[in-house]
């Protein structure tokens, strides 16, 4: 029981630390200008990251299940410049169908 | 000079755009609420506790199912920190944008998770304070509340892999990134990323691919 309790506790303290670090120790200074630009390429790299592994990743695994129907989905909403509760909505409805009939 | 919009205004905005998040964010936390109060599980309070302070669902997540699957304390903090650790790009990516002193900027930087970085970055490298706060207060609400539910006995809920929650998030990703597509730079970093992310995915523990993927910035480096 106590084991369970020091992994809560390191796993909490443990992500704190992380998601303060840049904004703690970096405080408001702006960064020297050459860092700037690689700063604003974190988005685009990082979201790309998320979407390939949200929608194919299974553990260690590439899967391709009903989560790309669902992207699929999205990428028909996107191109008709749906707001983004429609996009994440269109996904979601795709993916349960596709489920529920049994596809994938 | 411009004068940005009230800060109440944007949080309000990051909140609205959050809540249909919130929801899909609710229901995985039933989820962890339910695995990990079953038998064998880290027990309700730990796990209402983790999603308190810890809040990073896909960490909980893999602990979680280390934990539940026998595994040793050490595995389940080292792959938990491992997949926090994109926050440590991310928190640098936002670190400009939070005011106030050091205690405070700690307390917002907790708000910080994918969601809501991602729902407070204009497209630029610029990131909205008060949306990723108005957006991070809601989804932690949820992911909490969530988690109550789930150790209280969440079972009748079902799987939210049958509801196609789990296809949700990749299309907000997706959508998020796509408003980022601004110059070529950005398109290359985000197809470097993405291949890094899937080419790694297979030889290394989870959470290595995200952060190996934020080498693809690097590219921002050379000359235009």
């Amino acid at each position: 029981m106590t084991e369970i309790w020091i992994v809560v506790a390191v796993i909490g303290l443990g992500t704190m630390a992380l998601k303060a670090a840049g904004p703690v120790l970096l405080g408001g200074r702006p960064l020297p200008s050459r860092l700037t630009g690689v700063v604003a390429l974190l988005a685009p790299a990082l979201l790309a990251a998320l979407v390939a592994t949200t929608a194919l990743g299974d553990g260690q695994q590439i899967v391709a299940d009903a989560r790309l129907i669902g992207l699929s989905a999205a990428v028909v909403a996107l191109a008709l410049k749906a707001p983004v509760l429609a996009v994440v909505l269109a996904a979601a409805v795709a993916a349960a169908l596709v489920r529920l009939i049994g596809i994938a | 000079m411009e004068q940005p919009p009230p800060i109440r205004f944007e949080l309000r905005a990051g909140a609205v755009t959050a809540i249909p998040l919130a929801v899909a964010v609710g229901l995985f936390g039933v989820s962890f609420g339910v695995l990990s109060a079953t038998s064998g599980g880290m027990g309700a309070l730990p796990a209402v506790v983790m999603s308190v302070t810890t809040f990073a669902g896909s960490a909980q997540f893999a602990a979680a199912s280390i934990l539940s699957a026998g595994g040793q304390p050490i595995a389940a903090i080292a792959a938990a920190l491992l997949l926090n650790a994109r926050y440590i790009p991310i928190g640098i990516s936002v670190a400009r944008f939070l005011s106030g002193g050091p205690a405070l900027r700690f307390a917002k930087a907790q708000l910080v998770i994918d969601e809501s970085w991602a729902i407070a970055a204009r497209g630029d490298g610029h990131f909205e304070q008060g949306r990723l706060l108005g957006a991070g207060i809601v989804l932690w609400l949820a992911w909490v509340g969530g988690t109550i539910i789930g150790v209280i006995g969440g079972d009748a809920l079902g799987d939210p892999a049958a509801l196609g929650l789990d296809a949700a998030f990749p299309a907000l990703f997706l959508a998020l990134l796509v408003s980022q597509l601004q110059s070529r730079r950005a398109i290359g970093a985000a197809l470097l990323g993405a291949a890094i992310a899937i080419a790694l995915t297979p030889f290394t523990p989870p959470g290595v691919p995200i952060i190996a993927a934020a080498g693809a910035a690097l590219i921002g480096l050379a000359r235009r």
